[in-house]
């Protein structure tokens, strides 16, 4: 199956590349396309989507799947001290 | 057509613009927030000067993330009538907008206050948009605080 992998801000430049088309066994997950495309991204802190929808590692991919590297968010920041919103 | 309440976009953000966005016949509050371009930040080793903020986003789903919110809020705050969140993308120059929410309810005791933080918050946990920080002599990506629960850099832990 073939899923497009994209990357943005810091995990692009890191990686050097924008968006690509990755061939993987069937049934393969998330983790599995980081270690065979991106491994020298594994230590450090990022999220993934699939489809749009945030993911996990153990997510199984499909064909034509979307999946997408995004660092954590620094849209409309709040002072560095303050840590998400009280629940 | 009516103007999307979820947006991001290349051009400037106007107060007035996402107000019309939200208003309505039935609403006699409305609470706005801006968040602006800061063009000096306090930090340990004093102020550190910043030139301009260049904004990516993934677009489709940071709009999703934005409509999600809009969803929380209206869970939350059943009052409340109107939400609108508009973000920028691009380079964004010193004291311009990056971002404007407007939340609009009845009366102002209807939660229009709390909505609207809530919101900015929550813009912060789940909406994929990042700046660049650009002063004189260089430029970083800026990365927000890291939330354990989204984090795949390392296989999964199991639950303790």
């Amino acid at each position: 199956m073939k899923v497009r992998l994209v990357l943005f801000a810091g995990l692009r430049q890191a990686a050097g590349f924008k968006r690509e088309t990755v061939s993987l066994p069937e049934d393969a997950t998330v983790g599995d396309l980081l270690e065979c495309r991106v491994p020298n991204l594994l230590g450090r802190t990022f999220y993934v989507a699939v489809n749009e929808e945030f993911a996990q590692r153990d997510t199984v991919l499909h064909d034509g799947d979307e999946v997408a590297l995004l660092p954590p968010v620094s849209g409309g920041q709040a002072h560095p001290s303050r840590r998400g919103f009280p629940s | 057509m009516s103007a999307k309440l979820f947006e991001l976009t290349e051009n400037p953000l106007s107060q007035d613009d996402i107000l019309r966005r939200v208003s309505r016949f039935d609403c006699g509050g409305v609470v706005t927030f801006a968040g602006t371009v800061r063009g000096s930040t306090a930090t340990g080793d004093g102020d550190r000067e910043t030139d301009f903020l260049v904004y990516e986003a993934y677009v489709p789903m940071a709009e999703k993330m934005m409509a999600r919110i809009g969803d929380e809020i209206r869970e939350r705050w059943p009052l409340v009538k109107g939400v609108s969140i508009l973000h920028r993308i691009g380079r964004c120059d010193i004291e311009e907008p990056t971002v404007l929410i407007a939340v609009a309810t009845p009366h102002r005791d209807d939660g229009c206050f709390e909505a609207c933080r809530y919101a900015i918050e929550r813009l912060k946990e789940i909406v994929p948009i990042w700046k660049q920080e650009n002063w004189r002599d260089g430029e970083v990506w800026v990365e927000g605080p890291r939330q354990p629960d989204l984090d795949v850099s390392t296989p999964n832990q199991a639950p303790t």
